[in-house]
């Protein structure tokens, strides 16, 4: 349908418009509603009726009013200048919005979602002549410090190079080079556009072998994810979803993050830009918005846009993973997205599947987290990308047996559970150590084992020794703790220093925030040994309370918040001093036996 | 179907009325959430809302209720208009129906504006980021759940328990300081009983802050379907004090069960799908777009800080009310019927309890330096407390360690000097953080893993009693 057919507006309900006359009309098409110029989704045809989700407020419009097909799906515009910016679930600049129309968004406001005056310097990489397929690699734009943007050939395009433009600055509008395809020419330019529901081309599934690191540290020693991996964050409310997305956002180490507020909280939002705006990624000594792409769809925004905006999220991702990045996408909350569909659906008064979400919410998860994986891009060139999603799950009640958490947990290789006990203890991050998994664990082993030989072991340990407690803990709740001896005290005594010293981490703190994968075992072990010597001093006749009363108890306590620089050596003279204490101890203990 | 050229005249049309909704023949030109003027067959104007609209039905939702409305005597009047209130500064010191008529026999305000009730969204980008502390004198809240300005922080209780009361005292007491000026409150009442608004008016009375509060009454009498309205028209007052005349507002609302007791009851009158425990599926974002409307706008002076009140049926915290509303709120403050029966006022388990905006507003220069690592210390220790206690509810006293016995001596003088306060007692920050540090003195300082061993040799009492010693 082009711009000049016309239909009229037969019914509006909320977000949804019925329009009639729709002929020629498709699937997923943009549509234009009324003088306002609400722009739409066409969601079901029925003859020449079409029903048409809108993006913004339709409140207002009438009955009669001329409708507008575009011909084209939504679509994501995709060249330089997307890093750094907060877009709304259909990808409009609210930066750009805001500075233009003022604090509040009001219906209709339009602006491209990449700047079309900047100018971007492009180096060709290309030559006249050579027959180029999709992803072949034009050239490059230094994006950020951190970003070197392959400008490639999009994916559906392919024929010989008939002109490539020099070196220089140039606009995403400019033409950069010409490609003599099977019909016709062509002009490229630093930027096209994609379709967010179509899932872009690569050549290979590859296997998952790298771990994306967090700096968290029992994410990374108990429950790992792949680069390319899925993992799924479930919790009651204020159990801390949000704030383990942030501070992995921070932390992660993927090249390109994307972060997707979908249906979340204004404040939080705002907290996150400004916070990100002033962080800076340590290790590579550049402003963490140098990396980062913001999709911001708050809850009182229009569901339609918030069902859309998961997948605006993954197809930036996508773009990049092109080019042969790394990227993660945290997309908090995919519960909202999933109440949109929802909500949606009843509006269209399909049929309902379980607790009212549509029959085909598990076929939608299924699409969208099989965007994620570790790729070998398209183009001629060898390169590798890979696309992490991490995904926060809302249930309701806490509920871990709703449908989203379900489907979602089929898909997902890496559950983090968040339980309401250790939030309430305010023990963060809250992940419960007995509910959660990572089924990658097996994958990344070789990984893990050139870093630290016995890094399972540590690990595996570490686990026991919870579960040890867990189960001593039900015991001591029948029949009292007066039975105990010091040997089983001390698994007490350990676990809870396992759990205070080690697997709670403050993500606010200046060093605590971000724990390095060899800082991460050094800790794992001293804290080990301090539980086998205590074993062993026991053993040998020494009481539990001498052993809890060494100064050296007090210092493992401080080891997570030495900073990774001076860890290793802190950690060394921590070691010997724990040798020699123990050693004392155990002296003196056989001495006062032999006497 | 009737022509455009007859909208604003009179329409005998109506087909079909239906719980709170009245079902009409079409007119073209007829928009969506347009304003409708319903004539009752005895001369009555009642007002009403388009919220569905066809080539053959329009849907009206009546904000008086449809009870004395016939089918063949009752006149539809199309207006042209989306629902806009009038605002001015004189709407201080009022007190407005739930669909915003005068209700304490003064005159119609004359407007400075007039505002549409649906507000467009603030642009995430364009807020400020909450950072501000408002100390409300509650210790378990100033300590534990800080609320800052521009939160929206609801009050989850249960009937019975004393959530006006609280209500009423943080009203009261609350203040940003350092700052001269007081709260403006906006108080949207949603089918509470009379002598409830009383209670509320009285108070304010009282405390002569009637001049700085605007109020809206949806009675429990009066009708449900009104609720719908009343907290926007209270927000769209909100944002006009805040953010055109520069006030800090403080909004009220109770009681939101009630306001999702109505939006269930509309939607079973449109037969839509049911979502959990018959309210609507799309309940969380129409919540949404009432609790989204708080906040501050950079570079702008006003705020908009949000306290919504909720009865949970059963006292059940997963009930979708309560559980939507937790999920969009920045945290949330939980009574508890436990602590009510024995007596502790204000009945706060604070585990269950979270302000997510604390961490900005707290700390050197806004409180304290100590009050982070103070405040989760506290939690952990009566989160421990509470685990020892019922180890000794089940295998008696002999099952606890010393340390065990400690921890329960902690709990139960935190509840008693910590939690508990009266109902007009003012507590600064000061005050309730040197009382956490009492109790904590309790504890072997070992046991104190979540504070920085500078903090407690500058904060603890044994250290302070050495120095001044």
């Amino acid at each position: 349908m082009s711009e000049t057919t016309v239909g009229t507006v037969s019914r509006i309900a909320g977000s949804f418009v019925t329009a009639k006359h729709m002929t020629g009309s498709r699937m997923f098409e943009l549509a234009k509603v009324g003088e306002a110029g609400i722009i739409g989704e066409i969601i079901r045809l029925e003859g020449d009726v079409a029903v048409i989700q809108a993006y913004e407020e339709t409140e207002g419009l009438k009955l009669g009013e001329k409708v507008f097909g575009t011909g084209k799906p939504l679509s994501v515009e995709l060249g330089p200048g997307l890093i750094g910016q907060i877009f709304d679930g259909v990808q409009r600049p609210l930066t750009v919005i805001s500075d233009t129309f003022g604090p509040l968004i009001q219906r209709g406001v339009e602006a491209p979602a990449l700047d079309r005056k900047k100018k971007w310097y492009f180096q060709p990489k290309m030559k006249k002549g050579i027959k180029a397929i999709g992803g072949d690699l034009l050239g490059i734009v230094q994006e950020t410090p951190l970003v070197k943007h392959g400008i490639i050939v999009p994916p559906n395009v392919g024929g010989v190079v008939e002109d490539i433009c020099s070196e220089g600055d140039y606009t995403i509008a400019d033409p950069i080079a010409e490609i003599r395809t099977a019909e016709g020419v062509k002009r490229l330019f630093l930027m096209h556009t994609w379709p967010v529901r179509r899932p872009r081309p690569y050549k290979a599934m590859l296997p998952l072998t790298m771990p994306l690191l967090s700096g968290q540290r029992i994410i990374d020693s108990f429950f790992p994810v792949a680069k390319g991996g899925i993992a799924a964050i479930t919790g009651g409310f204020g159990t801390g979803k949000t704030v383990v997305l942030q501070t992995l956002a921070i932390w992660i180490d993927a090249d390109i993050v994307i972060y997707i507020g979908c249906g979340e909280r204004g404040n939080e939002m705002a907290d996150v830009l400004e916070r990100f705006s002033k962080l800076k990624i340590t290790r590579l000594d550049q402003p963490l918005m140098s990396r980062t792409i913001f999709v911001a769809n708050v809850s009182n925004m229009p569901i339609v846009a918030r069902e859309a905006s998961i997948y605006t999220g993954i197809t930036l991702a996508e773009y990049y993973r092109d080019m042969g990045y790394n990227v993660a996408v945290m997309a908090d909350s995919t519960s909202r997205w999933a109440e949109a569909l929802r909500e949606i659906s009843g509006r269209l008064e399909e049929m309902p599947g379980e607790e009212g979400y549509p029959a085909y919410l598990a076929s939608r998860l299924a699409e969208f987290y099989a965007r994620a994986g570790h790729v070998q891009s398209i183009g001629s060139e060898e390169r590798e990308g890979s696309i992490t999603v991490l995904a926060a799950i809302s249930p309701p009640g806490g509920d871990f047996s709703e449908p989203v958490t379900t489907n979602t947990l089929r898909l997902a290789k890496v559950f983090w559970a968040l339980d309401f006990a250790l939030a309430h203890r305010r023990h963060f991050p809250a992940i419960n150590w007995f509910m959660s998994y990572s089924e990658y664990l097996h994958m990344l082993e070789p990984w893990f084992t050139n870093v630290e030989r016995d890094w399972q072991k540590l690990s595996e340990e570490a686990r026991t020794l919870l579960k040890e407690e867990e189960e001593l803990r039900e015991i001591v709740a029948l029949i009292g703790a007066e039975i105990l001896g010091d040997k089983q005290r001390s698994i007490f005594e350990a676990a809870k220093m396992l759990k205070e010293y080690f697997l709670l981490q403050n993500a606010f703190h200046p060093v605590d925030s971000y724990c390095p994968i060899d800082k991460t075992y050094r800790m794992l072990r001293t804290l080990l040994k301090f539980y086998k010597k205590t074993k062993t001093a026991i053993d040998s006749g020494v009481s539990l309370t001498k052993i809890l009363s060494l100064s050296v108890r007090e210092e493992l306590s401080r080891l997570k918040t030495i900073p990774s620089k001076e860890f290793n050596e802190a950690n060394l003279e921590l070691n010997r001093e724990m040798d020699e204490q123990f050693e004392k101890l155990i002296s003196e203990a056989s001495g006062s036996e032999s006497t | 179907m009737s022509s455009i050229a007859n909208a604003g005249l009179k329409f005998f049309t109506v087909k079909e009325i239906t719980g709170p909704l009245l079902l009409c023949e079409s007119v073209t030109g007829v928009s969506y959430g347009e304003v409708v003027r319903v004539l009752t067959p005895t001369g009555d104007e009642q007002n009403g809302q388009v919220i569905d609209t066809s080539d053959k039905v329009t849907v009206i939702q009546v904000f008086e209720g449809t009870s004395g409305l016939n089918v063949d005597a009752t006149a539809v009047r199309f207006t042209g208009e989306t629902i806009k209130l009038p605002v001015s500064m004189d709407m201080l010191g009022r007190m407005f129906t739930g669909s915003g008529k005068p209700a304490d026999g003064g005159p119609d305000i004359i407007p400075e504006d007039y505002l549409d009730v649906h507000a467009a969204t603030i642009n995430p980008y364009s807020r400020a980021h909450p950072s501000k502390f408002i100390q409300t004198g509650v210790s378990v809240i100033d300590g534990l759940n800080t609320l800052l300005l521009g939160q929206k922080l609801p009050l989850l209780s249960g009937t019975g328990l004393p959530h006006k009361l609280l209500a009423s005292q943080i009203v009261r007491q609350a203040k940003v300081v350092g700052e001269e000026e007081g709260f403006t409150i906006v108080f949207a009442a949603m089918g509470i009983t009379g002598d409830e608004v009383k209670f509320f008016r009285d108070d304010f009375l009282k405390m002569g802050a009637m001049s700085r509060v605007v109020m809206f009454v949806n009675l429990a009498e009066d009708p449900a379907i009104e609720r719908i309205l009343t907290p926007r028209l209270a927000l769209t007052t909100a944002e006009y004090l805040a953010f055109e005349q520069n006030l800090n507002v403080l909004v009220i609302l109770v009681d939101m069960t009630n306001y999702c007791e109505a939006l269930r009851e509309i939607s079973a009158a449109l037969r839509e799908i049911p979502g959990r425990r018959g309210y609507p599926g799309y309940m969380y974002t129409d919540l949404a777009t009432i609790y989204e409307r708080a906040g501050i706008i950079r570079g702008q002076k006003g705020s908009v800080t949000q306290m919504p009140i909720l009865t949970m049926p059963d006292d059940d915290v997963t009930h979708p009310i309560a559980d939507l509303t937790s999920y969009i709120t920045e945290g949330q403050i939980i009574l508890d019927r436990g602590m009510a029966k024995r007596g502790i006022y204000p009945p706060i388990n604070p585990l269950p309890c979270l302000s997510r905006l604390m961490d900005k507003g707290i700390g050197p220069n806004k409180t304290r330096g100590d009050h982070k690592q103070l405040s989760d210390q506290l939690y952990y220790a009566y989160s421990e407390g509470k685990i020892v206690q019922g180890t000794a509810m089940v295998s008696g006293e002999k099952a606890l360690t010393n340390t065990d016995k400690l921890y329960l001596k902690f709990l139960e003088r935190f509840e008693k000097e910590f939690i508990s306060q009266s109902f007009d007692e003012n507590r600064d920050i000061e005050e309730t953080l040197n009382i956490g540090w009492s109790l904590l003195s309790i504890l072997p300082e070992t046991e104190l893993t979540r504070i920085d061993p500078a903090i407690i040799k500058e904060y603890h009492p044994h250290y302070k009693q050495l120095s001044s010693g």
